[in-house]
C-alpha cells in the first residue's frame, strides 16, 4: 500500500485572512519573530497500490480534480509505502 | 430550484417564485431531468456541509452535470451565494469564493449597486441603481487573478459591487474583502450570474427589505420582452 500525505496551501498571491490572525495572535502572545503564517490543508489518502508511478499520476488526478481549486491553491505531496 | 444535501434556502426561493405565479420545482440533486425549465436556480446554503470547499462536492452531483449542458446550450442560470460558489467550482464562473477577510461570519442587510441593465436578472433596472439585498455568508471573498479581473471588468461582466446607500463602492462598503467590491458576476452570455447576496430573503411582505424583487421582475420582464 502507498500512503500519500498531500499539502494543498494557498498560492503566494492569494491573501490568507486565517494565516494573517494566525501572525497577529503569536505577535500579541510575544512571538515577535513570527513575521507570516499560512495555513494550508492537509490529506492523506491510502492506495491499495503499491507503484508509485500509478499512484503518484492518480494523486496529481485527484488534486486537480478535486481537492485543490486551481484558481487559488497549488499542492505537492510524498509518497511512503506502508503496511 | 435544485436542492443539494445541505441547502436550506431552496424552500425560500422556491416560495417566492410560486408566490409570483410561477411554475416552481424543487429538484432533487440526485435526479437527471431538469425538465425544461426557463431558469434553474442554484440556492444558498451548505451543501455537502461546505466539507473541502464551499460548492466543490455538489460539483459531482448527477443534476449538475445537466446544468452545465443546459448552461453551455444558452439556458439561465441563476446562482445565489452558495449556488454562486458551486457556479465557480463547476466552471460556469471564473474565480473563487474565498473565507471573508474578517473571517467571521456576516449576516446583514447590504447595500449593492446594479452596474449593468443588460442581463436577464437586472433586465431594466438602471445602472447604478442601489439595491438593499442581506448577505449571509463566510465564503463570500471574491478572488480571480489579475487578468481574469481584467476581462470581467473589460466586458462588464461584474453585475453587482457592494456599495454604501449612496451607491459609493468604497472600502468602508465592502463586507467580505471581496476584490473590487464585487457581489456578483456573470458569464460571456450574459445569461449566468452568480451572486453572493440573497435576493429571495427580501422579496416578500414579511420582511424589511423587498429590493430582491426587483430581481425577480427583472427575470419576468426579460421573458416577457420576448427572449
Amino acid at each position: 500500500m502507498l500512503l500519500a500525505r498531500i499539502f494543498v496551501q494557498l498560492k503566494p498571491s492569494v491573501l490568507d485572512p486565517q494565516g494573517k490572525a494566525v501572525t497577529n495572535s503569536l505577535q500579541h502572545l510575544g512571538y515577535d519573530k513570527v513575521l507570516e503564517t499560512r495555513v494550508s490543508k492537509y490529506i492523506e489518502i491510502t492506495f491499495a497500490e503499491s507503484d508509485t508511478v500509478t499512484v503518484s499520476a492518480e494523486v496529481e488526478k485527484i488534486c486537480s480534480e478535486l481537492l485543490a481549486n486551481p484558481n487559488t491553491e497549488h499542492y505537492h505531496y510524498t509518497l511512503e509505502e506502508v503496511d | 430550484m435544485i436542492t443539494f444535501p445541505g441547502s436550506n434556502c431552496d424552500h425560500d426561493a422556491h416560495e417566492v417564485f410560486l408566490h409570483r405565479g410561477h411554475d416552481s420545482r424543487l429538484v432533487w440533486h440526485k435526479d437527471s431531468d431538469l425538465m425544461n425549465p426557463d431558469l434553474v436556480v442554484l440556492p444558498g446554503g451548505f451543501s455537502y456541509g461546505d466539507y473541502l470547499r464551499c460548492g466543490a462536492l455538489a460539483r459531482f452531483s448527477p443534476i449538475v452535470k445537466e446544468v452545465v449542458a443546459f448552461a453551455r446550450r444558452g439556458g439561465l442560470v441563476l446562482g445565489i451565494c452558495n449556488g454562486f460558489q458551486i457556479l465557480t467550482e463547476c466552471g460556469l464562473l471564473p474565480g473563487a469564493l474565498m473565507m471573508n477577510q474578517g473571517l467571521a461570519f456576516i449576516c446583514q442587510h447590504q447595500y449593492l449597486r446594479v452596474e449593468h441593465s443588460d442581463t436577464p436578472y437586472t433586465y431594466n433596472i438602471p445602472s447604478g441603481k442601489v439595491l438593499d439585498i442581506p448577505i449571509a455568508h463566510k465564503e463570500g471573498n471574491f478572488f480571480i487573478d489579475e487578468n481574469g479581473l481584467n476581462e470581467l471588468e473589460d466586458n462588464h461582466r461584474v453585475i453587482f459591487r457592494y456599495c454604501t446607500a449612496q451607491g459609493e463602492t468604497s472600502l468602508e462598503a465592502n463586507p467580505n474583502g471581496s476584490l473590487a467590491n464585487i457581489a456578483g458576476i456573470c458569464n460571456p452570455t450574459r445569461r449566468v450570474l452568480g451572486m453572493m447576496p440573497h435576493p429571495e430573503r427580501a422579496a416578500t411582505p414579511t420582511v424589511t427589505s423587498n429590493d430582491g424583487k426587483y430581481i425577480f421582475a427583472a427575470i419576468e420582464e426579460y421573458f416577457g420582452a420576448g427572449a
